[in-house]
């Protein structure tokens, strides 16, 4: 943290020396536990989905196998993936989950938006209370707030019983167990983390330009569609992704809410797991969800450093 | 404002309700005294009576505080260290994957952490014979990997935005860095410290889908409880546990609330 700073060490004893430096501790603790807790891991799964299933205990038999003494046989098994691609249901699952993920961080989108928009323009004392009030139901269990809506929207659950007494309809609609279910549990747990980024981005945007826009006579949709939107793309790609990415792979929501037409890959893979206790397809599922889940990985890292370098200017 | 952007406005007011209906719901719906939903029987504490008297409920609970504390503690310190590395040694080797590493599990589905990790302790076990069976100790290693992220995120930020000019005066004065750490630095970043124990206890409290990969039998924790008494469909007694959850986290936020709120209008009165 002072003094002169050498970064590329000379002798092998100051290489020593910077290794166990205090920066090193610093930075390779956390880097160790991750690389060994979450990256290698991931080397497992891969190697585990090209297994084949078995009855034992782990139930997989591993391809990288002793047969005599110091004799190693290596034998893949590709058809897990095959499966994934043969059979209509997976890939439906995939659809689904994509399907679910994009619909749901659209409609986070048109509700965020306009959210994330009016804290930024409401008076500065407002506006931490009102980021709170996005925040607090974060803090809450999400299974219970997932919960919650079972009891509103169930056959005679809340919303049918009040829909019911107003008078707007006649027989209960059915929502629970159906996509409309599943979407208004996804857009609920994961509103807060689009309107998070978009505030940052909003509340940092350069008002001189609107200004200019309403003297130049602009009416104020054409203000925002012109100025503000396109100054918040960051955020909103950001946002999105930080919604998109978790949502492929949701497993509670679609399993509560949804019913047993709606395919998506989490639900599966769970089923694969700890039903039909498949260990080596469900590691396969798992590869592919990985390997499409890495080119929205990659824009979001692009857009966080984005809005963080606006940020700190 | 509301005159100025109508709109704006309304559907800010609009997404609160649509917030906070469904928890309001569940607290109106622990006081009544009818299992149905649809039918108030009216005022009644008797769930919460039955929830004290739910051995197995309390026993997950216990298990689950227990482990959300170490978890929680565990998560400031490498989320700290991590958020100083991200910081302030950007020359450092290995910066860059740290950063990768670490916003990957804020986004990463629970799922596949689940289950690479589980598959990672199978192996462990036939290869090292360590951790043995799974458990306590299993739930909690895979509870710090991505509780940490989120302690380094909001470490970050406090840290990025943080005035270094006394640590700078410090150092000139002959103190040692680590002596600067601990004396000016951990006491100003203090606050983030403070939200990300509880971010990263609450994580922990909250999670399923991890814990029920990497636990075994015998350590059940109060969200897999939670999950098989929900699939069965509305249990009042589950309301009463989600109030008592929300009427604590609430009283927390607001108490964190008001100190900050305070802090800052202080701070724009002086500024």
């Amino acid at each position: 943290m002072n003094g002169p700073v050498k970064l590329i060490p000379q002798t092998p004893l100051e290489k020593m020396r910077s290794l166990v430096s205090g920066r090193a501790v610093i930075l390779g603790t956390p880097w160790f536990w991750l690389a060994l807790f979450f990256v290698l891991p991931f080397l497992f799964v891969l190697k585990i989905s090209l297994s084949e299933a078995q009855l034992a205990q782990p139930p997989y038999l591993d391809w990288i196998r002793e047969v005599e003494d110091g004799l190693v046989t290596i034998q893949l098994n590709f058809g897990n993936y095959l499966m994934l691609f043969e059979d209509e249901l997976y890939r439906d699952a995939l659809w689904g989950s994509f399907e679910v993920a994009s619909i749901s961080t659209l409609l986070c989108l048109l509700l965020g938006y306009p959210m994330a928009y009016a804290i930024s323009l409401s008076p500065n004392h407002w506006r931490l209370p009102l980021l709170m009030l996005i925040i607090l139901p974060f803090w809450t269990s999400f299974l219970i707030r997932v919960y919650a809506w079972i009891g509103i929207l169930k056959g005679n659950g809340l919303l049918n019983q009040l829909l019911l007494g107003l008078g707007i309809i006649d027989t209960p609609l059915e929502i629970l167990h159906t996509p409309v279910a599943v979407y208004i549990g996804v857009v609920y747990s994961y509103l807060p983390f689009l309107v998070l980024p978009l505030y940052a981005t909003l509340v940092r945007l350069d008002n001189t330009l609107l200004e200019a826009a309403a003297d130049l006579g602009a009416r104020p949709w054409k203000q925002f569609l012109k100025v503000t939107l396109p100054q918040s793309v960051p955020g909103i790609l950001a946002g999105s992704m930080l919604v998109f990415i978790p949502v492929m792979g949701e497993f509670v929501i679609p399993d509560l809410l949804g019913g047993p037409d709606t395919l998506m890959i989490g639900k599966l893979m769970w089923t694969e797991f700890f039903s039909n206790k498949d260990w080596p397809l469900a590691s396969a599922l798992a590869s592919v969800l990985l390997l499409v889940l890495i080119i929205p990985f990659v824009l979001m890292r692009h857009y966080e450093q984005k809005v963080a370098e606006r940020e700190q200017k | 404002m509301f005159k100025r952007y109508p709109f704006l406005f309304s559907v800010l007011l609009l997404g609160y309700a649509f917030l906070y209906l469904p928890i309001i719901s569940l607290i109106v719906y622990s006081f009544n005294e009818s299992r149905l939903v649809t039918v108030w029987g009216g005022f009644s504490t008797k769930w919460y009576g039955e929830l004290v008297n739910n051995g197995p409920l309390l026993d997950a609970a216990w298990l689950s505080i227990k482990i959300g504390a170490m978890n929680a503690t565990l998560s400031v310190v490498l989320g700290t260290l991590a958020a100083l590395a991200l910081v302030r040694f950007r020359n450092l080797r290995g910066h860059q994957s740290l950063g990768v590493m670490v916003t990957a599990p804020l986004v990463m589905p629970e799922i596949i952490i689940g289950l690479s990790l589980l598959l990672l302790f199978v192996a462990m076990e036939q290869l090292i014979g360590w951790p043995a069976g799974r458990g306590q100790v299993t739930i909690l290693l895979a509870h710090v990997t991505f509780s940490m992220a989120y302690v380094t995120v909001i470490v970050q930020s406090r840290l990025a935005h943080m005035d270094r000019s006394i640590e700078e005066a410090a150092l000139d004065l002959g103190a040692r860095p680590v002596k600067v750490f601990f004396r000016i630095t951990l006491p100003m970043i203090a606050p983030a410290l403070m939200a990300g124990w509880l971010l990263a206890f609450t994580l922990s409290m909250d999670d399923l889908v991890i814990a029920s990969f990497v636990s075994g039998p015998g350590s059940t924790t109060l969200p897999m409880v939670v999950y098989s008494s929900v699939r069965l469909g509305v249990s009042p007694q589950i309301n009463a546990l989600a109030t008592i959850i929300i009427g604590v986290v609430a009283m927390a936020v607001l108490i964190a609330g008001v100190v900050l709120y305070r802090k800052e209008m202080r701070k724009q009165q002086e500024g």
